[in-house]
């Protein structure tokens, strides 16, 4: 379970990560805490799987992969384990995950692939659809980006904290 | 334009910023430079759009919260004003317009179901929606956006 400390913390960390030599040591006096039990808590939280990454998420266009595609894929229940870590391999394939169906929609596999190129992601799908023996899907290109932020966690924690500038 | 350096350096910093008291030190011994260097490319390519977000990814479902892919069917003259409506609620953090019959796209997180349920319902009144099914995950067999460059 998280106690309200954590709640802070991953408040805290949802704003901008501070590029100075001794970054943590900033975040930890944000939250109250020694950067030793910043770091520490960082750590586990790592171990356990809640934090999933300390890193950069780059804009995919602004580096050249101009092309995004949702694959909606129809894969037959039992063979939902193989494809995804099939599937999961390919570095174009950034997401990968299993869904409910719908009897309006039957697809219950979904990846996200990014490229270069539409025909760059077409080719990949082909390739994933040959690797795996799946005939049924399709790609969804995106035409828009209306959003895509980062979640604010805990916000109410965020605030006790005076603000975390971002 | 990304100099050889700054290639490096993306490839490193997106899958890792080390957990420690120097983390950028850490980084600038890998790549045999500066960590003043480091933290000056760092701000350039934060400042220039080419990172989009730099900092702790944590895992939502992980956290307590509850998530779903959302797929809408929406009159194309009224897209724009449902996806600004969408893109009102917080937990909408991805939002995109696709070439579907189901043309507009979101995830949402929310604290519980109910919350969930609330949201949806409202998008789903929003004049111009002729459908919308919600997608949650089962199974997660990965995440991890980094780019080769």
């Amino acid at each position: 379970m998280l106690d309200n400390l954590d709640k802070k913390l991953i408040a805290v960390l949802q704003g901008d990560f501070p590029l100075v030599p001794e970054p943590y040591k900033v975040l930890a006096a944000k939250v109250g805490i020694s950067e030793q039990e910043l770091l520490a808590r960082l750590a586990a939280y790592r171990q356990s799987g809640r934090l999933r990454k300390m890193g950069a998420v780059l804009r995919h266009r602004e580096v050249g992969y101009a092309a995004n595609a949702l694959g909606v894929w129809n894969v037959p229940e039992a063979r939902l384990a193989a494809v995804g870590q099939l599937m999961s391999g390919y570095r174009a394939v950034t997401h990968c995950y299993s869904r409910i169906s719908l009897p309006e929609w039957p697809y219950n596999f979904y990846t996200m692939l990014h490229a270069h190129t539409r025909e760059e992601c077409r080719a990949l799908a082909e390739t994933l659809a040959q690797a795996a023996g799946l005939e049924h899907y399709m790609l969804l290109f995106s035409t828009r980006e209306w959003k895509k932020t980062s979640m604010s966690y805990f916000p109410e924690y965020a605030k006790e904290s005076g603000g975390s500038g971002g | 334009m990304l100099t050889p350096f700054d290639k490096e350096l993306l490839n490193i910093i997106q899958t890792r910023l080390p957990l420690e008291s120097r983390p950028y030190a850490k980084v600038a011994q890998w790549l045999e430079a500066e960590e003043s260097t480091v933290l000056e490319r760092l701000n350039w390519l934060k400042d220039n759009g080419y990172i989009r977000r730099f900092g702790a990814f944590f895992d939502s479902a992980c956290l307590g919260y509850v998530s779903t892919l959302a797929a809408v069917k929406v009159r194309p003259e009224q897209v724009a004003a449902v996806a600004q409506a969408v893109n009102a609620y917080s937990g909408v953090t991805h939002n995109y317009e696709r070439e579907s019959e189901y043309n507009l796209w979101f995830t949402l997180l929310t604290a519980d179901q109910a919350e969930q349920d609330r949201v949806l319902a409202a998008i789903r009144s929003l004049p111009g929606v002729e459908g919308l099914l919600s997608l949650p995950a089962i199974e997660k067999y990965k995440v991890s956006v980094e780019f080769s460059l």
